[in-house]
């Protein structure tokens, strides 16, 4: 009852997901509409999961009073103001001028906007640490990125004139590396990738991969 | 309310920066107040989207009643919250995880195998197919030449089913140069789009707040 339903409603699933593709006419193409509209519905409920569970977690940390409990009990608030707006606009909650949309530009877009600059940081700091020219590959990779860093900056030209080379030369080297070797390897990296979801997604219908169950 | 929002904004951005001195109280309390916000968005959004335009209106508007099958499965998922009765849970997951699997071993075949071969295999001496003979340019024959061979390449490179030694042995050698030149070219692209974003919050700090900038 506990795997072999799930085991079921995977293989009966994907299966039918195979031959809608081959049959699109009824009841395939209306029994596609239907699951596609089940997942979407499934998908939020996943999301809410998620966020009650956070909400579990800090309400937990709060009353056992773990280190830095404080900052759970701020996770609690922002989630309740955020959610108690949203939910009191109603439908347009995210028409310009309303509180949600305020909140949406003065706190999540400066917050989440940060957070990946800062990346900029960790990044550079890593790859200073990370890239040495030990080896060709590893000079190779370095030479990449070298350029295509250099050839997204208006410097990167004015460096190439100073070296008596003509102008925009640095840049050409970027797009061309981004055109052509890169796109080769994206290539065959997402060849690789596709074979090996292909051969996954088939183990999954059949019942052989069945990780995603856990282990009960 | 617009002034407020911008120091606000500003304090924000201050304090996620501040981590680069060191981990601190400020930078928490923001990175707080982004995963509580991001969460509730979240929250928020899909409901309105999904909970309440998806379902509820299409129930009571369209008496649409399969989808209380969908809700069903959506309501087993949130049952994991209740450890004694969460492997309910797993019905709604195999769903997902079914109909995922069943899509991609179409999709991903079509898009990322058969869409990318067709894409690799240009015609050597013309820009396209239909094209005259050796009306291509040199930068057009040498760009496909490269894009052929380095693609291929590269997957020899990932078959391991047989030794990487002779012939093979050094096109998969100039396979992992080519992977190596794309990881190299990639992170150059990713470290430039975070640069940007850090340029964006520059802007606002010496722009929008301070007005140093014009």
């Amino acid at each position: 009852m506990r795997r072999e339903i799930p085991l079921l409603i995977t293989a009966i699933v994907g299966i039918f997901f195979v031959l809608q593709y081959f049959i699109p006419h009824p009841p395939f193409n209306r029994l596609n509409g239907w699951f596609s509209d089940w997942f979407s519905i499934i998908g939020a409920c996943a999301i809410w999961l998620g966020a009650l569970n956070l909400i579990r977690i800090s309400a937990d940390k709060i009353y056992r009073k773990r280190s830095d409990w404080g900052f759970s009990v701020v996770i609690i608030l922002s989630f309740l103001l955020i959610v108690v707006i949203g939910f009191k606009e109603g439908r347009d909650f995210r028409n310009p001028g309303s509180g949600f949309d305020w909140l949406y530009n003065f706190i999540y877009t400066p917050l989440s906007a940060t957070m990946f600059a800062l990346l900029a940081f960790f990044v550079a700091s890593a790859s200073y640490r990370a890239f040495r020219a030990r080896n060709l590959e590893a000079s190779l990779l370095l030479v990449a990125a070298f350029l295509v860093m250099l050839g997204r900056v208006p410097v990167g030209d004015a460096i190439g004139v100073s070296l008596g080379l003509p102008e925009t030369n640095i840049s050409k080297v970027a797009v061309w590396i981004m055109n052509t070797i890169n796109t080769a390897g994206q290539r065959a990296i997402l060849i690789g990738i596709a074979l090996g979801v292909v051969s996954t997604s088939l183990r999954i219908i059949l019942g052989i991969e069945r990780s995603y169950l856990g282990s009960e | 309310m617009e002034i407020f929002g911008t120091w606000l904004a500003a304090f924000f951005t201050l304090g996620i920066i501040s981590f680069l001195y060191r981990d601190n109280a400020w930078y928490k309390l923001c990175e707080s107040i982004f995963v509580g916000i991001s969460a509730g968005y979240w929250f928020v959004t899909l409901f309105w989207d999904n909970i309440h335009g998806l379902f509820w209106e299409r129930i009571t508007e369209r008496h649409d009643y399969w989808l209380l099958i969908g809700a069903s499965l959506g309501l087993m998922m949130l049952l994991r919250l209740i450890p004694p009765i969460g492997w309910i849970s797993r019905w709604p997951l195999s769903f997902v995880v079914g109909a995922t699997a069943g899509l991609y071993i179409i999709n991903y075949f079509a898009s990322n195998v058969m869409v990318q071969v067709e894409n690799t295999l240009m015609p050597l001496f013309s820009a396209k197919f239909g094209d005259p003979l050796f009306s291509a340019s040199p930068y057009s024959i040498v760009g496909n030449i490269v894009v052929a061979a380095g693609t291929f390449t590269g997957l020899v490179y990932f078959f391991f089913s047989k030794e990487h030694k002779g012939a093979f042995g050094g096109m998969a050698k100039i396979g992992i140069w080519t992977i190596m030149i794309t990881f190299g070219a990639s992170f150059g692209y990713t470290v430039m789009s975070r640069m940007s974003l850090l340029i964006g919050r520059m802007d606002f700090i010496f722009g929008d707040w301070l007005g140093l900038i014009r």
